[in-house]
Protein backbone atom coordinates (compact mmCIF):
# COMPACT_ATOMS: atom_id res chain seq x y z
CA UNK A 1 0.00 0.00 0.00
CA UNK A 2 1.34 3.35 -1.01
CA UNK A 3 0.51 6.82 0.29
CA UNK A 4 0.15 9.53 -2.33
CA UNK A 5 0.70 12.96 -0.84
CA UNK A 6 -0.87 16.12 -2.24
CA UNK A 7 -1.05 19.72 -1.01
CA UNK A 8 -3.87 22.18 -0.35
CA UNK A 9 -6.74 23.08 -2.70
CA UNK A 10 -6.41 20.10 -5.03
CA UNK A 11 -9.25 20.89 -7.41
CA UNK A 12 -11.39 18.62 -9.52
CA UNK A 13 -9.74 19.88 -12.70
CA UNK A 14 -6.46 18.57 -11.29
CA UNK A 15 -8.02 15.23 -10.36
CA UNK A 16 -9.61 14.79 -13.78
CA UNK A 17 -9.22 17.49 -16.44
CA UNK A 18 -12.29 18.75 -18.28
CA UNK A 19 -11.29 17.22 -21.58
CA UNK A 20 -11.95 13.69 -20.26
CA UNK A 21 -15.46 14.22 -18.99
CA UNK A 22 -17.16 12.42 -21.83
CA UNK A 23 -15.73 9.28 -20.23
CA UNK A 24 -18.04 7.80 -17.62
CA UNK A 25 -16.22 4.58 -16.82
CA UNK A 26 -14.19 4.64 -13.60
CA UNK A 27 -11.33 2.46 -14.86
CA UNK A 28 -10.95 4.51 -18.03
CA UNK A 29 -11.17 7.79 -16.14
CA UNK A 30 -8.42 6.50 -13.87
CA UNK A 31 -5.99 6.40 -16.77
CA UNK A 32 -6.20 10.22 -16.84
CA UNK A 33 -6.30 10.92 -13.10
CA UNK A 34 -4.00 13.82 -12.14
CA UNK A 35 -2.87 14.06 -15.75
CA UNK A 36 -0.46 16.94 -16.22
CA UNK A 37 -0.24 17.39 -12.44
CA UNK A 38 1.21 14.08 -11.36
CA UNK A 39 1.58 11.81 -14.34
CA UNK A 40 2.97 8.79 -12.50
CA UNK A 41 -0.23 8.44 -10.47
CA UNK A 42 -2.29 6.79 -13.20
CA UNK A 43 0.54 4.40 -14.01
CA UNK A 44 1.58 3.40 -10.52
CA UNK A 45 -1.48 3.69 -8.26
CA UNK A 46 -2.61 0.30 -6.95
CA UNK A 47 -5.66 -1.12 -5.27
CA UNK A 48 -5.73 -0.01 -1.66
CA UNK A 49 -3.40 2.98 -2.03
CA UNK A 50 -4.33 6.04 0.00
CA UNK A 51 -4.36 9.70 -0.95
CA UNK A 52 -3.35 12.19 1.71
CA UNK A 53 -3.88 15.90 1.21
CA UNK A 54 -4.13 19.24 2.95
CA UNK A 55 -7.05 21.62 3.03
CA UNK A 56 -10.02 21.84 0.69
CA UNK A 57 -9.41 18.66 -1.29
CA UNK A 58 -11.71 18.33 -4.31
CA UNK A 59 -12.68 21.98 -4.64
CA UNK A 60 -14.25 23.16 -7.85
CA UNK A 61 -16.67 21.37 -10.04
CA UNK A 62 -19.48 18.97 -9.17
CA UNK A 63 -18.08 16.36 -11.56
CA UNK A 64 -18.49 12.95 -10.02
CA UNK A 65 -15.87 11.87 -12.50
CA UNK A 66 -13.33 13.05 -9.91
CA UNK A 67 -14.08 10.56 -7.11
CA UNK A 68 -14.83 7.95 -9.78
CA UNK A 69 -11.40 8.39 -11.36
CA UNK A 70 -9.87 7.76 -7.94
CA UNK A 71 -11.95 4.64 -7.26
CA UNK A 72 -11.03 3.47 -10.76
CA UNK A 73 -7.37 3.77 -9.78
CA UNK A 74 -7.99 1.56 -6.75
CA UNK A 75 -8.13 4.33 -4.15
CA UNK A 76 -10.64 3.59 -1.41
CA UNK A 77 -9.79 6.38 0.97
CA UNK A 78 -8.73 10.01 0.82
CA UNK A 79 -7.44 11.55 4.03
CA UNK A 80 -7.40 15.34 4.13
CA UNK A 81 -7.44 18.21 6.56
CA UNK A 82 -10.68 19.33 4.95
CA UNK A 83 -12.76 18.63 1.85
CA UNK A 84 -14.77 20.74 -0.52
CA UNK A 85 -18.45 20.12 0.04
CA UNK A 86 -19.59 18.60 -3.26
CA UNK A 87 -16.56 16.34 -3.55
CA UNK A 88 -17.09 15.08 0.01
CA UNK A 89 -20.68 14.15 -0.65
CA UNK A 90 -19.96 12.72 -4.11
CA UNK A 91 -17.23 10.53 -2.65
CA UNK A 92 -19.58 9.02 -0.12
CA UNK A 93 -22.21 8.52 -2.79
CA UNK A 94 -19.85 6.57 -5.03
CA UNK A 95 -18.12 4.61 -2.29
CA UNK A 96 -14.86 6.51 -1.86
CA UNK A 97 -14.25 7.19 1.81
CA UNK A 98 -13.28 10.80 2.63
CA UNK A 99 -11.59 10.97 6.02
CA UNK A 100 -11.11 14.31 7.74
CA UNK A 101 -7.93 14.36 9.80
CA UNK A 102 -6.82 17.79 11.04
CA UNK A 103 -3.20 16.58 11.16
CA UNK A 104 -3.22 15.10 7.65
CA UNK A 105 -0.51 17.48 6.47
CA UNK A 106 1.95 15.86 8.87
CA UNK A 107 1.61 12.50 7.12
CA UNK A 108 4.40 11.77 4.63
CA UNK A 109 4.61 9.33 1.74
CA UNK A 110 6.92 7.16 3.82
CA UNK A 111 4.36 6.70 6.57
CA UNK A 112 2.43 3.52 7.09
CA UNK A 113 -1.21 4.54 7.63
CA UNK A 114 -3.61 2.16 9.36
CA UNK A 115 -7.14 3.51 9.74
CA UNK A 116 -9.19 2.81 12.87
CA UNK A 117 -12.18 4.83 11.80
CA UNK A 118 -14.73 3.40 14.17
CA UNK A 119 -12.42 4.32 17.01
CA UNK A 120 -11.86 7.74 15.43
CA UNK A 121 -8.16 7.73 14.70
CA UNK A 122 -5.42 6.85 12.22
CA UNK A 123 -2.31 5.01 13.22
CA UNK A 124 0.44 6.78 11.30
CA UNK A 125 3.73 4.90 11.66
CA UNK A 126 2.77 4.14 15.24
CA UNK A 127 1.47 7.63 16.03
CA UNK A 128 -2.22 8.30 16.73
CA UNK A 129 -3.96 11.02 14.76
CA UNK A 130 -7.63 11.76 15.50
CA UNK A 131 -10.18 11.78 12.68
CA UNK A 132 -13.50 13.59 12.60
CA UNK A 133 -16.70 11.56 12.68
CA UNK A 134 -18.92 11.43 9.59
CA UNK A 135 -22.36 13.05 10.04
CA UNK A 136 -25.00 10.49 10.93
CA UNK A 137 -27.05 10.65 7.71
CA UNK A 138 -23.94 10.15 5.62
CA UNK A 139 -22.83 7.28 7.84
CA UNK A 140 -26.00 5.46 6.83
CA UNK A 141 -25.15 5.96 3.15
CA UNK A 142 -21.60 4.70 3.71
CA UNK A 143 -22.89 1.68 5.62
CA UNK A 144 -25.29 0.86 2.80
CA UNK A 145 -22.38 0.99 0.33
CA UNK A 146 -23.19 4.26 -1.43
CA UNK A 147 -26.28 6.23 -2.33
CA UNK A 148 -27.54 3.83 -5.00
CA UNK A 149 -27.63 0.96 -2.53
CA UNK A 150 -29.04 3.23 0.14
CA UNK A 151 -31.83 4.40 -2.15
CA UNK A 152 -33.04 0.84 -2.44
CA UNK A 153 -33.54 0.67 1.33
CA UNK A 154 -35.35 3.96 1.61
CA UNK A 155 -38.90 4.00 2.97
CA UNK A 156 -41.53 6.22 1.42
CA UNK A 157 -42.11 7.99 4.75
CA UNK A 158 -38.49 9.16 4.66
CA UNK A 159 -39.19 11.08 1.49
CA UNK A 160 -40.54 14.58 1.35
CA UNK A 161 -42.19 15.63 -1.85
CA UNK A 162 -44.37 18.58 -0.96
CA UNK B 1 -37.52 31.74 15.81
CA UNK B 2 -35.35 34.20 13.93
CA UNK B 3 -33.94 32.88 10.71
CA UNK B 4 -31.68 33.71 7.80
CA UNK B 5 -33.25 33.80 4.38
CA UNK B 6 -31.80 30.33 3.79
CA UNK B 7 -33.32 28.89 6.98
CA UNK B 8 -36.64 30.50 6.12
CA UNK B 9 -36.68 28.95 2.65
CA UNK B 10 -36.08 25.48 4.09
CA UNK B 11 -38.68 26.00 6.82
CA UNK B 12 -41.28 27.13 4.30
CA UNK B 13 -40.61 24.34 1.81
CA UNK B 14 -40.36 21.59 4.43
CA UNK B 15 -43.40 22.77 6.32
CA UNK B 16 -41.67 22.96 9.67
CA UNK B 17 -39.28 25.23 11.47
CA UNK B 18 -35.67 24.22 10.77
CA UNK B 19 -32.34 25.83 11.54
CA UNK B 20 -28.75 25.74 10.33
CA UNK B 21 -26.96 22.51 11.12
CA UNK B 22 -30.04 20.32 10.82
CA UNK B 23 -30.16 17.64 8.17
CA UNK B 24 -33.42 17.33 6.34
CA UNK B 25 -34.94 15.62 3.35
CA UNK B 26 -36.26 18.61 1.42
CA UNK B 27 -38.40 18.78 -1.71
CA UNK B 28 -36.85 20.06 -4.93
CA UNK B 29 -38.55 22.92 -6.77
CA UNK B 30 -36.42 22.46 -9.84
CA UNK B 31 -33.47 20.52 -11.24
CA UNK B 32 -31.08 21.14 -14.11
CA UNK B 33 -28.82 18.66 -15.87
CA UNK B 34 -26.36 19.20 -18.71
CA UNK B 35 -24.23 17.23 -21.14
CA UNK B 36 -21.31 16.60 -18.77
CA UNK B 37 -22.87 15.43 -15.55
CA UNK B 38 -26.29 14.49 -16.89
CA UNK B 39 -25.39 11.10 -18.37
CA UNK B 40 -24.13 9.78 -15.03
CA UNK B 41 -27.19 11.18 -13.26
CA UNK B 42 -29.44 9.32 -15.67
CA UNK B 43 -27.43 6.15 -15.17
CA UNK B 44 -27.80 6.48 -11.39
CA UNK B 45 -31.51 7.21 -11.72
CA UNK B 46 -31.94 3.86 -13.45
CA UNK B 47 -29.61 2.06 -11.04
CA UNK B 48 -31.81 3.26 -8.20
CA UNK B 49 -34.74 1.58 -9.90
CA UNK B 50 -36.10 4.77 -11.44
CA UNK B 51 -38.66 4.44 -14.19
CA UNK B 52 -40.38 7.82 -14.36
CA UNK B 53 -38.81 11.03 -13.06
CA UNK B 54 -40.64 12.61 -10.11
CA UNK B 55 -42.04 15.50 -12.12
CA UNK B 56 -40.89 16.20 -15.67
CA UNK B 57 -42.18 19.78 -15.50
CA UNK B 58 -39.65 20.58 -12.78
CA UNK B 59 -36.62 19.29 -14.66
CA UNK B 60 -34.70 20.86 -17.50
CA UNK B 61 -31.94 19.55 -19.66
CA UNK B 62 -29.56 21.34 -21.96
CA UNK B 63 -26.20 20.96 -23.62
CA UNK B 64 -23.58 23.65 -23.28
CA UNK B 65 -20.20 22.23 -22.33
CA UNK B 66 -19.26 20.47 -25.52
CA UNK B 67 -21.46 21.95 -28.19
CA UNK B 68 -22.02 21.53 -30.98
CA UNK B 69 -20.77 18.01 -30.24
CA UNK B 70 -17.02 18.25 -30.58
CA UNK B 71 -16.24 14.55 -30.45
CA UNK B 72 -17.91 11.27 -31.16
CA UNK B 73 -18.22 10.66 -27.42
CA UNK B 74 -19.99 13.97 -26.95
CA UNK B 75 -22.32 13.20 -29.84
CA UNK B 76 -23.28 9.82 -28.39
CA UNK B 77 -23.86 11.30 -24.95
CA UNK B 78 -26.08 14.01 -26.31
CA UNK B 79 -28.00 11.51 -28.41
CA UNK B 80 -28.73 9.36 -25.36
CA UNK B 81 -29.77 12.34 -23.31
CA UNK B 82 -32.17 13.45 -26.02
CA UNK B 83 -33.78 10.03 -25.92
CA UNK B 84 -34.11 10.23 -22.13
CA UNK B 85 -35.72 13.68 -22.32
CA UNK B 86 -38.24 12.50 -24.90
CA UNK B 87 -39.14 9.37 -22.99
CA UNK B 88 -39.55 11.26 -19.75
CA UNK B 89 -41.22 14.36 -21.12
CA UNK B 90 -38.45 16.61 -19.82
CA UNK B 91 -37.94 19.95 -21.51
CA UNK B 92 -34.68 19.78 -23.42
CA UNK B 93 -33.25 23.10 -24.60
CA UNK B 94 -30.60 21.05 -26.36
CA UNK B 95 -27.74 23.10 -27.87
CA UNK B 96 -29.93 26.01 -28.83
CA UNK B 97 -30.11 28.27 -25.81
CA UNK B 98 -26.71 28.66 -24.24
CA UNK B 99 -24.96 28.15 -20.90
CA UNK B 100 -27.04 26.20 -18.39
CA UNK B 101 -27.20 28.69 -15.54
CA UNK B 102 -27.97 31.66 -17.69
CA UNK B 103 -30.69 29.76 -19.51
CA UNK B 104 -32.26 28.36 -16.33
CA UNK B 105 -32.74 31.87 -14.94
CA UNK B 106 -33.70 33.44 -18.24
CA UNK B 107 -36.44 30.91 -18.82
CA UNK B 108 -38.00 31.71 -15.46
CA UNK B 109 -37.17 28.28 -14.06
CA UNK B 110 -36.23 29.66 -10.66
CA UNK B 111 -38.35 31.76 -8.31
CA UNK B 112 -37.55 33.41 -4.99
CA UNK B 113 -37.94 30.90 -2.19
CA UNK B 114 -37.33 27.85 -4.38
CA UNK B 115 -34.94 25.04 -3.54
CA UNK B 116 -33.19 24.24 -6.79
CA UNK B 117 -30.37 21.87 -7.62
CA UNK B 118 -28.22 21.46 -10.67
CA UNK B 119 -25.58 18.88 -11.41
CA UNK B 120 -23.07 21.69 -11.80
CA UNK B 121 -21.17 23.55 -9.12
CA UNK B 122 -22.17 27.02 -10.32
CA UNK B 123 -25.84 26.30 -9.74
CA UNK B 124 -25.37 28.66 -6.78
CA UNK B 125 -25.89 31.44 -9.35
CA UNK B 126 -29.69 31.09 -9.02
CA UNK B 127 -29.44 32.66 -5.60
CA UNK B 128 -29.43 35.91 -7.59
CA UNK B 129 -33.24 35.74 -7.62
CA UNK B 130 -33.52 34.84 -3.94
CA UNK B 131 -33.70 31.07 -4.27
CA UNK B 132 -31.65 28.49 -2.42
CA UNK B 133 -29.72 26.80 -5.19
CA UNK B 134 -26.79 24.46 -4.97
CA UNK B 135 -24.67 22.21 -7.13
CA UNK B 136 -24.78 18.47 -6.56
CA UNK B 137 -23.05 15.46 -8.05
CA UNK B 138 -24.61 13.02 -10.45
CA UNK B 139 -25.64 10.39 -7.91
CA UNK B 140 -27.43 12.97 -5.77
CA UNK B 141 -29.05 14.24 -8.96
CA UNK B 142 -30.11 10.72 -9.91
CA UNK B 143 -31.72 10.39 -6.49
CA UNK B 144 -33.51 13.72 -6.85
CA UNK B 145 -34.73 12.88 -10.37
CA UNK B 146 -36.26 9.76 -8.99
CA UNK B 147 -37.67 10.93 -5.64
CA UNK B 148 -38.06 14.70 -6.03
CA UNK B 149 -36.21 15.38 -2.83
CA UNK B 150 -32.74 15.25 -1.39
CA UNK B 151 -30.87 15.33 1.90
CA UNK B 152 -29.63 18.77 2.77
CA UNK B 153 -27.67 19.98 5.72
CA UNK B 154 -29.08 23.45 6.23
CA UNK B 155 -26.08 25.76 6.02
CA UNK B 156 -25.03 28.54 8.32
CA UNK B 157 -24.73 31.84 6.50
CA UNK B 158 -21.98 34.36 6.02
CA UNK B 159 -23.36 37.81 5.50
CA UNK B 160 -21.51 40.03 3.04
CA UNK B 161 -22.83 43.54 3.47
CA UNK B 162 -21.81 45.84 0.65
CA UNK B 163 -22.02 49.62 0.57
CA UNK B 164 -20.61 52.43 -1.56
CA UNK B 165 -20.74 53.36 -5.23
CA UNK B 166 -18.52 51.68 -7.81
CA UNK B 167 -15.97 53.79 -9.67
CA UNK B 168 -16.23 53.85 -13.43
CA UNK B 169 -15.25 50.52 -15.03
CA UNK B 170 -15.36 48.72 -11.69
CA UNK B 171 -18.26 46.39 -10.97
CA UNK B 172 -19.69 43.17 -9.63
CA UNK B 173 -16.81 40.95 -10.82
CA UNK B 174 -14.27 43.13 -9.05
CA UNK B 175 -16.43 43.06 -5.94
CA UNK B 176 -16.82 39.30 -5.83
CA UNK B 177 -13.10 38.73 -6.49
CA UNK B 178 -12.38 41.10 -3.61
CA UNK B 179 -14.81 39.21 -1.36
CA UNK B 180 -13.21 35.88 -2.29
CA UNK B 181 -9.79 37.30 -1.50
CA UNK B 182 -11.11 38.16 1.95
CA UNK B 183 -13.08 34.97 2.66
CA UNK B 184 -10.54 32.68 0.86
CA UNK B 185 -11.15 29.62 -1.30
CA UNK B 186 -12.49 27.51 1.52
CA UNK B 187 -13.70 30.17 3.94
CA UNK B 188 -17.35 29.59 3.08
CA UNK B 189 -17.27 25.78 2.87
CA UNK B 190 -20.70 24.35 3.77
CA UNK B 191 -22.10 27.86 4.16
CA UNK B 192 -24.47 30.10 2.28
CA UNK B 193 -23.13 33.52 1.37
CA UNK B 194 -25.83 36.13 1.70
CA UNK B 195 -25.15 39.36 -0.17
CA UNK B 196 -26.87 42.41 1.30
CA UNK B 197 -26.45 46.16 1.68
CA UNK B 198 -27.32 49.19 -0.43
CA UNK B 199 -24.87 48.35 -3.20
CA UNK B 200 -26.39 44.92 -3.66
CA UNK B 201 -29.93 46.26 -3.30
CA UNK B 202 -29.38 48.52 -6.29
CA UNK B 203 -27.15 46.11 -8.23
CA UNK B 204 -28.69 44.89 -11.49
CA UNK B 205 -29.56 41.24 -12.01
CA UNK B 206 -26.48 40.40 -14.14
CA UNK B 207 -24.25 41.75 -11.37
CA UNK B 208 -26.09 39.68 -8.76
CA UNK B 209 -25.65 36.62 -10.94
CA UNK B 210 -21.91 37.26 -11.15
CA UNK B 211 -21.66 37.47 -7.35
CA UNK B 212 -23.79 34.40 -6.60
CA UNK B 213 -22.09 32.42 -9.37
CA UNK B 214 -18.77 32.68 -7.59
CA UNK B 215 -19.98 31.76 -4.09
CA UNK B 216 -18.69 28.24 -4.82
CA UNK B 217 -15.20 29.68 -5.32
CA UNK B 218 -15.15 30.28 -1.55
CA UNK B 219 -16.47 26.79 -0.98
CA UNK B 220 -20.00 28.17 -0.54
CA UNK B 221 -22.98 25.88 -0.77
CA UNK B 222 -25.09 28.74 -2.05
CA UNK B 223 -25.01 32.44 -2.76
CA UNK B 224 -28.17 34.40 -2.18
CA UNK B 225 -29.47 37.92 -2.65
CA UNK B 226 -32.73 38.85 -0.90
CA UNK B 227 -35.24 39.57 -3.64
CA UNK B 228 -36.40 43.16 -4.12
CA UNK B 229 -37.76 45.47 -6.81
CA UNK B 230 -34.86 44.61 -9.17
CA UNK B 231 -35.65 40.90 -8.83
CA UNK B 232 -39.32 41.49 -9.39
CA UNK B 233 -38.66 43.43 -12.57
CA UNK B 234 -36.37 40.69 -13.86
CA UNK B 235 -38.89 37.96 -13.10
CA UNK B 236 -41.95 39.71 -14.48
CA UNK B 237 -43.00 37.88 -17.59
CA UNK B 238 -40.66 35.00 -16.79
CA UNK B 239 -42.43 33.30 -13.91
CA UNK B 240 -45.22 33.74 -11.45
CA UNK B 241 -43.65 33.71 -8.07
CA UNK B 242 -45.03 32.95 -4.69
CA UNK B 243 -42.85 35.00 -2.40
CA UNK B 244 -40.94 38.04 -3.42
CA UNK B 245 -40.47 39.57 -0.01
CA UNK B 246 -38.12 37.04 1.55
CA UNK B 247 -35.58 38.55 3.86
CA UNK B 248 -33.52 37.42 6.84
CA UNK B 249 -34.86 38.36 10.23
CA UNK B 250 -33.00 41.24 11.88
CA UNK B 251 -31.84 38.98 14.69
CA UNK B 252 -30.91 36.01 12.50
CA UNK B 253 -27.70 34.27 13.50
CA UNK B 254 -24.73 34.41 11.10
CA UNK B 255 -21.49 32.44 11.11
CA UNK B 256 -19.81 35.72 10.30
CA UNK B 257 -20.71 39.17 9.10
CA UNK B 258 -18.36 41.02 6.76
CA UNK B 259 -18.59 44.58 5.51
CA UNK B 260 -17.32 45.81 2.17
CA UNK B 261 -17.18 49.34 0.83
CA UNK B 262 -16.69 49.49 -2.92
CA UNK B 263 -16.05 53.25 -3.15
CA UNK B 264 -12.28 52.81 -3.48
CA UNK B 265 -12.32 49.41 -5.13
CA UNK B 266 -10.12 49.20 -8.24
CA UNK B 267 -10.37 46.48 -10.92
CA UNK B 268 -9.42 43.14 -9.38
CA UNK B 269 -7.62 40.22 -11.00
CA UNK B 270 -7.30 36.65 -9.72
CA UNK B 271 -3.84 35.35 -10.58
CA UNK B 272 -2.92 31.66 -11.07
CA UNK B 273 -3.80 29.17 -9.71
CA UNK B 274 -6.34 29.90 -6.97
CA UNK B 275 -9.36 32.16 -7.14
CA UNK B 276 -8.48 33.89 -3.86
CA UNK B 277 -5.09 35.00 -5.17
CA UNK B 278 -6.51 38.38 -6.00
CA UNK B 279 -4.57 41.57 -6.69
CA UNK B 280 -5.32 45.07 -7.91
CA UNK B 281 -4.99 45.24 -11.68
CA UNK B 282 -2.32 47.90 -11.22
CA UNK B 283 -0.10 45.32 -9.48
CA UNK B 284 0.15 43.09 -12.52
CA UNK B 285 -0.48 45.49 -15.39
CA UNK B 286 1.88 44.67 -18.25
CA UNK B 287 1.68 40.88 -17.92
CA UNK B 288 1.68 39.39 -21.42
CA UNK B 289 -1.36 37.34 -22.48
CA UNK B 290 -1.94 35.02 -25.44
CA UNK B 291 -5.69 34.62 -25.27
CA UNK B 292 -8.60 36.63 -23.92
CA UNK B 293 -11.95 34.97 -23.29
CA UNK B 294 -15.02 37.12 -22.72
CA UNK B 295 -17.95 34.88 -21.85
CA UNK B 296 -19.17 32.13 -19.46
CA UNK B 297 -21.99 31.99 -16.94
CA UNK B 298 -20.05 34.43 -14.78
CA UNK B 299 -19.66 37.28 -17.27
CA UNK B 300 -21.08 36.44 -20.67
CA UNK B 301 -24.20 38.55 -20.49
CA UNK B 302 -25.17 41.52 -22.64
CA UNK B 303 -24.12 43.96 -19.91
CA UNK B 304 -20.64 42.39 -19.83
CA UNK B 305 -20.31 42.48 -23.60
CA UNK B 306 -21.47 46.10 -23.54
CA UNK B 307 -18.87 46.93 -20.93
CA UNK B 308 -16.19 45.36 -23.13
CA UNK B 309 -17.48 47.18 -26.19
CA UNK B 310 -17.32 50.51 -24.40
CA UNK B 311 -13.71 49.96 -23.44
CA UNK B 312 -12.93 48.83 -26.97
CA UNK B 313 -14.50 51.84 -28.70
CA UNK B 314 -13.12 52.12 -32.22
CA UNK B 315 -9.83 50.46 -31.35
CA UNK B 316 -8.63 47.05 -32.53
CA UNK B 317 -7.59 44.05 -30.49
CA UNK B 318 -3.87 43.33 -30.41
CA UNK B 319 -2.55 41.10 -33.21
CA UNK B 320 -0.68 39.17 -30.55
CA UNK B 321 -3.86 38.01 -28.82
CA UNK B 322 -6.55 35.53 -29.73
CA UNK B 323 -9.80 37.05 -28.56
CA UNK B 324 -12.82 34.79 -28.05
CA UNK B 325 -16.18 36.34 -27.34
CA UNK B 326 -18.96 33.93 -26.42
CA UNK B 327 -22.34 35.29 -25.30
CA UNK B 328 -23.81 33.26 -22.43
CA UNK B 329 -27.10 32.60 -24.19
CA UNK B 330 -29.05 33.06 -27.36
CA UNK B 331 -31.04 35.87 -25.77
CA UNK B 332 -27.88 37.71 -24.72
CA UNK B 333 -26.37 37.08 -28.15
CA UNK B 334 -29.39 38.62 -29.85
CA UNK B 335 -29.28 41.68 -27.63
CA UNK B 336 -25.61 42.16 -28.49
CA UNK B 337 -26.27 41.61 -32.17
CA UNK B 338 -29.04 44.17 -32.20
CA UNK B 339 -26.88 46.67 -30.33
CA UNK B 340 -24.25 46.30 -33.05
CA UNK B 341 -21.47 45.28 -30.70
CA UNK B 342 -20.94 41.83 -32.19
CA UNK B 343 -19.94 43.57 -35.40
CA UNK B 344 -17.67 45.82 -33.39
CA UNK B 345 -15.94 42.79 -31.82
CA UNK B 346 -15.53 41.03 -35.14
CA UNK B 347 -14.17 44.16 -36.79
CA UNK B 348 -11.69 44.53 -33.94
CA UNK B 349 -10.39 41.03 -34.56
CA UNK B 350 -12.33 38.80 -32.15
CA UNK B 351 -13.74 35.39 -32.87
CA UNK B 352 -17.39 35.40 -31.81
CA UNK B 353 -18.71 31.93 -31.08
CA UNK B 354 -22.25 30.71 -30.55
CA UNK B 355 -23.44 30.52 -26.91
CA UNK B 356 -21.73 27.72 -24.93
CA UNK B 357 -19.14 27.25 -22.19
CA UNK B 358 -16.24 27.44 -24.62
CA UNK B 359 -12.75 27.50 -23.12
CA UNK B 360 -14.12 27.91 -19.59
CA UNK B 361 -14.34 24.19 -19.00
CA UNK B 362 -11.12 23.34 -20.79
CA UNK B 363 -12.59 20.37 -22.56
CA UNK B 364 -13.93 21.73 -25.77
CA UNK B 365 -12.37 24.37 -28.00
CA UNK B 366 -10.20 27.40 -27.31
CA UNK B 367 -7.67 25.60 -25.14
CA UNK B 368 -4.33 27.15 -24.23
CA UNK B 369 -0.99 25.45 -24.81
CA UNK B 370 1.87 24.99 -22.35
CA UNK B 371 3.44 28.27 -21.33
CA UNK B 372 0.49 30.27 -22.63
CA UNK B 373 -1.49 32.81 -20.67
CA UNK B 374 -5.24 33.31 -20.77
CA UNK B 375 -7.14 36.27 -19.41
CA UNK B 376 -10.69 35.19 -18.82
CA UNK B 377 -13.98 36.59 -17.50
CA UNK B 378 -14.97 33.16 -16.19
CA UNK B 379 -14.72 31.88 -12.65
CA UNK B 380 -11.81 29.45 -12.29
CA UNK B 381 -8.08 29.82 -12.77
CA UNK B 382 -7.12 26.33 -11.64
CA UNK B 383 -4.09 24.70 -13.17
CA UNK B 384 -5.18 23.16 -16.46
CA UNK B 385 -8.69 24.63 -16.31
CA UNK B 386 -8.43 26.04 -19.83
CA UNK B 387 -6.09 23.51 -21.37
CA UNK B 388 -2.48 22.79 -20.54
CA UNK B 389 -1.56 22.41 -16.87
CA UNK B 390 1.55 24.35 -17.86
CA UNK B 391 -0.58 27.32 -18.88
CA UNK B 392 -1.83 30.18 -16.75
CA UNK B 393 -5.29 31.67 -16.32
CA UNK B 394 -6.03 35.14 -14.94
CA UNK B 395 -9.58 36.17 -14.08
CA UNK B 396 -11.18 39.59 -14.21
CA UNK B 397 -14.11 41.62 -15.46
CA UNK B 398 -15.18 42.08 -19.07
CA UNK B 399 -13.87 45.66 -18.96
CA UNK B 400 -10.43 44.49 -17.83
CA UNK B 401 -10.50 41.68 -20.39
CA UNK B 402 -11.26 44.10 -23.21
CA UNK B 403 -8.52 46.50 -22.12
CA UNK B 404 -6.13 43.56 -21.91
CA UNK B 405 -7.11 42.34 -25.37
CA UNK B 406 -6.40 45.74 -26.90
CA UNK B 407 -2.83 45.88 -25.62
CA UNK B 408 -1.93 42.21 -25.41
CA UNK B 409 -1.00 42.65 -21.78
CA UNK B 410 -3.00 42.97 -18.59
CA UNK B 411 -4.32 46.51 -18.64
CA UNK B 412 -6.29 48.67 -16.23
CA UNK B 413 -9.57 49.44 -18.04
CA UNK B 414 -9.68 52.87 -16.42
CA UNK B 415 -6.57 53.78 -18.40
CA UNK B 416 -8.16 53.11 -21.78
CA UNK B 417 -9.56 56.21 -23.44
S1 LIG C 1 -19.44 28.59 -18.43
FE1 LIG C 1 -17.83 27.57 -17.29
S2 LIG C 1 -18.42 27.69 -15.14
FE2 LIG C 1 -20.24 28.18 -16.39
S3 LIG C 1 -21.31 26.24 -16.59
FE3 LIG C 1 -19.96 26.43 -18.36
S4 LIG C 1 -18.05 25.40 -17.77
FE4 LIG C 1 -19.24 25.77 -15.90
Amino acid sequence: MRTWKFGDNIDTDAIIPGRFLTINDAAELATHAFEGIRDEFSKEAKEGDIIVAGRNFGCGSSREHAPLALTGAGIQMVIAESFARIFYRNSINVGLLPVICPQASEITEKDQVIPHLNEGFLEVSGKKMPTEPVPEFLRRIIDAGGLVAYAKTIRSEDLCTK
Amino acid sequence: MAGTITEKIFSARCGKEVAAGEVIMAPISGAMIHDITGPLAIEKFYEMGGKKVFDPAKIIMLFDHQVPADSLNAAEIQKNMRIFAKEQGIHNYDIKEGVCHQVTLEKGRVCPGDIVIGSDSHTCMYGAVGAFATGVGSTDMGFALRYGCLYFRIPESIRADVTGKFQKRVGAKDLILNIIKDITVDGATYKAVEFTGDTIGSLNMPGRMTCCNMAIEMGGKAGIVPPNRVTKEYLSGRCTCRDESLVSDPDAVYASWRNYDVSDLVPQVAVPHNVDQVVDVTDIAGTHVDQVFIGSCTNGRFEDLMEAAEVLGDKKFSDEVRVLVIPASKAEYLKALRAGIIEQFVEAGALVEAPCCGPCMGGSFGLIASGEVSFSTSNRNFKGRQGSAEGKVFLGSAATAAATAIYGEITDPREVR
